[in-house]
């Protein structure tokens, strides 16, 4: 087993940044918990993924730049989101094949972990459920679920917590329909589809929806709450902060 | 914005008994599918020997089709090549006329309906008939297929049943399925022995040996390829593996893959016309190999995977698209993340580049695809393709076509903030200081959302206090 790095770089994804800021907080007092020295390089912005998936692939090579610049030291990079993990690791490698920066790219791409990934396989993170019982949903990310391959890791972390109890819903492993631009290209497919997650989720009855991406969780809950009457939804990484004493201590 | 497909979905989308079959269909498949493949190691490796092993084909595409053209002659095949669909016509047509035929039976085959075969055909006064049950059932209806594998999937039994009562009032109503099979075989076996030509697909075709595979399970396909005296097959060039034993491990993942059967019914190999002493077969055998822009395909490195496709209809069946849009909606021979492919690169990015916007890259066909075709990757490149200003450097036809001004603006503007930390903090600061003054109405998203809510204050101003190590 590689030693366990004390000193990691977090990236904070602009949804977090802008939407839930409480996510992107939690998990760096998760990793700081754990002994973690984490760095935050405040020059970051976005991680070029809506021109990628655009096909504006100068303008997200631009951006990407910028990032990779902000993460010199070879350490880990830690991303509480599936797609911006896995733009970074997967195709910051396609974006700049044949580019003179592509080996800084493809070095960066080698060093990002997904939050649960990081938490689970490298931290080995054990957790004490402090929390009244619960019971939740969970919605990995298609990115997490495939591009990662990441989507049993939120599964165990949630299974270390005593009193809470995960509910599954039918066609679990569905895309939401959020898929960055394509909510706004195909706005009529995408309702079709956040309207269908959002009856499965709700037949479970559950108190809570816990997700590790952003984007699905506000196009979810968007949906949710324009019904009225919407299930609470939040980050995994701030549910586990909550659930473990964090916001007490 | 509004578009042919957008109006079309908008109109599918407002049918509930077409969407409710699509459902009920797609759950099926996708669970027969998975009963199939318990051991999901074995799996994996019978996707990437299959994905080898078309991939391998498709590396000396050239020679192969050389070989399986010289072998196929020497077998008594006769081998036509067609540039384009309409040249394919053509070469049947000329069979046709040279046999005296006024009427053709047809196996089910997605490149006949890719030349729009039974249009041209009809036009000339020949009657084309499909054999197949579910292309039987939407010929009845005048309707085009609405999956590659399933073409009559979008309707139900009761609908099918109306259906058969409407065209065939002489014959009893009934819902029964069997009974309505019955009613089908019926109708086709004697224009099985009267039709003068058949016409089918092809599975595999196998340089090696000269010989033409052919899946299916209803016994049509072998009926139509036997019972004329002439068989017409139809393929794309992109169909040829290189040796017999190729076979095996595609037939068994794209049977599984597409019905979830271990095996089909039928699996027919066809290696000559009917030689002297035989007492069945047709007397002559033809193959018309279709290019229809695959060689452009073939030219491009990254494109070329789109040519390793086998047409299980994996992809479509677990596509979250698909399942609410239904296959009519594409507009194209080929739904579906296949269709939204191919069709694209065949017919231009001008024509048919929407489609490639028409996913949320969420990856489920690719995860599933037999022979590891990426999708979402080949989506992304069309995208590029679409709005890429250094045309000359592709070959994808369209190229560059669906760039717009405002659009490239927008991305422009976008990149220069994002790449300016200060001015991009500075918006997002204000943006949730003055989150009150945002519109609350944002178009298509909030007609079934609501506005996203920003933040009180960014995770940039809060990590301030966080002691995290601001470097
Ligand atoms: S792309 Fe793959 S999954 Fe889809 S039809 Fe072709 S082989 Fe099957």
């Amino acid at each position: 087993m590689p030693p366990t790095p004390d000193t990691i770089y977090f990236f904070g994804t602009c949804l977090v940044d802008l939407m839930y800021p409480q996510a992107g907080v939690s998990a760096m007092q998760l990793l700081q918990r754990a002994g973690v020295k984490v760095i935050f390089p405040p020059a970051q912005t976005c991680c070029g993924q809506p021109a990628w998936n655009s096909g504006y692939r100068d303008e997200a090579r631009s951006v990407a730049r910028a990032q990779i610049a902000l993460f010199p030291k070879p350490i880990p990079i830690v991303i509480p989101s599936g797609s911006c993990a896995g733009m970074m690791k997967v195709h910051y490698p396609e974006l700049f094949a044949g580019q003179p920066d592509e080996a800084q790219a493809v070095d960066v791409a080698s060093r990002v972990y997904e939050l649960t990934e990081f938490l689970v396989d490298v931290l080995h993170i054990e957790l004490q459920d402090l929390g009244e019982p619960l019971t939740v949903a969970v919605h990995t990310s298609c990115s997490a679920r495939r591009e990662m391959g990441v989507a049993d890791k939120i599964e165990s972390l949630l299974g270390q917590l005593s009193n809470v109890q995960r509910v599954e819903h039918a066609r679990k492993p569905e895309c939401c329909g959020f898929g960055g631009t394509f909510a706004v290209k195909e706005p009529e497919i995408s309702a079709a589809m956040v309207l269908d997650k959002v009856t499965h989720i709700r037949n479970t009855g559950v108190d809570r929806l816990i997700s590790q991406e952003c984007g699905c969780l506000m196009n979810i809950g968007g949906a949710m709450a324009k019904q009225g009457d919407a299930i609470p939804h939040q980050h995994i990484a701030e549910f586990l902060w909550e659930r473990t004493g964090g916001n007490a201590a | 914005m509004s578009s042919e497909f957008r109006n079309t979905v908008r109109a599918n989308l407002a049918k509930p008994e077409v969407r409710a079959n699509f459902y009920r269909a797609m759950d099926g498949l996708m669970t027969r599918r998975l009963d199939q493949f318990p051991d999901k190691v074995e799996l994996e490796r019978l996707r990437t020997q299959s994905m080898a092993i078309r991939a391998n084909a498709l590396s000396k595409l050239p020679e192969l089709l050389e070989t399986l053209e010289a072998n196929l002659t020497r077998n008594g095949i006769q081998v036509h090549w067609a540039e384009t669909a309409e040249q394919g016509n053509q070469i049947v047509q000329a069979i046709l006329e040279r046999h005296n035929a006024k009427s053709i039976i047809k196996g089910k085959s997605m490149v006949s309906e890719e030349m729009g075969m039974n249009h041209f055909l009809e036009a000339l006064g020949i009657e084309c008939l499909e054999s197949d049950l579910g292309e039987f059932i939407i010929q009845l209806d005048g309707e085009t297929p609405s999956h590659i594998i399933m073409p009559a999937i979008h309707k139900n039994r009761v609908q099918i049943a109306k259906l058969f009562h409407e065209k065939f009032p002489d014959i009893p109503y009934t819902e029964d399925v069997d009974e309505l099979t019955q009613m089908a075989r019926r109708i086709l076996r004697d224009k099985f022995y009267a039709a003068p030509v058949g016409l089918s697909g092809v599975n595999f075709m196998v340089a090696e040996t000269g010989t033409l595979c052919l899946v299916e399970n209803e016994g049509n396909g072998r009926m139509s390829t036997t019972a004329p005296s002439v068989h017409i097959a139809v393929t794309g060039i992109e169909k040829v593996v290189e040796s017999l034993s190729d076979v095996p491990p595609l037939l068994s993942i794209l049977t599984r893959s597409a019905t979830g059967q271990p095996i089909t019914t039928y699996f027919n190999m066809i290696s000559s016309p009917r030689k002297p002493g035989e007492k069945d077969g047709p007397e002559a055998v033809h193959l018309v190999l279709l290019d229809n822009g695959r060689s452009n395909i073939y030219s491009d490195p990254e494109l070329l995977a789109t040519l390793r496709c086998i047409r299980c209809g994996a992809c479509i069946n677990h596509c979250p698209v698909y399942v609410r849009i239904g296959g009519h909606s594409y507009g194209t021979v080929y739904p579906g993340p296949i269709g939204s492919i191919l069709e694209p690169q065949k017919a231009g990015l001008d024509v048919h580049g929407e489609l490639a916007q028409a996913s949320t890259l969420c990856g489920a066909c690719s995860e599933v695809c037999p022979v590891r075709i990426p999708i979402p990757s080949i989506l992304n490149r069309l995208r590029y393709d679409g709005v890429r200003k250094d045309t000359a450097n592709t070959n994808t036809v369209g190229s560059g076509k669906r760039r717009t001004l405002s659009e490239a603006a927008t991305w422009k503007t976008w990149a220069w903030a994002a790449t300016h930390p200060t001015i991009y903090h500075a918006g997002s600061t204000l943006a949730t200081r003055f989150k009150g003054m945002l519109p609350t109405n944002l178009g298509a998203w909030t007609t079934v959302r609501s506005a996203p809510k920003l933040a009180e204050s960014t995770l940039h101003q809060q990590a301030k206090h966080l002691g995290v190590d601001h470097e």
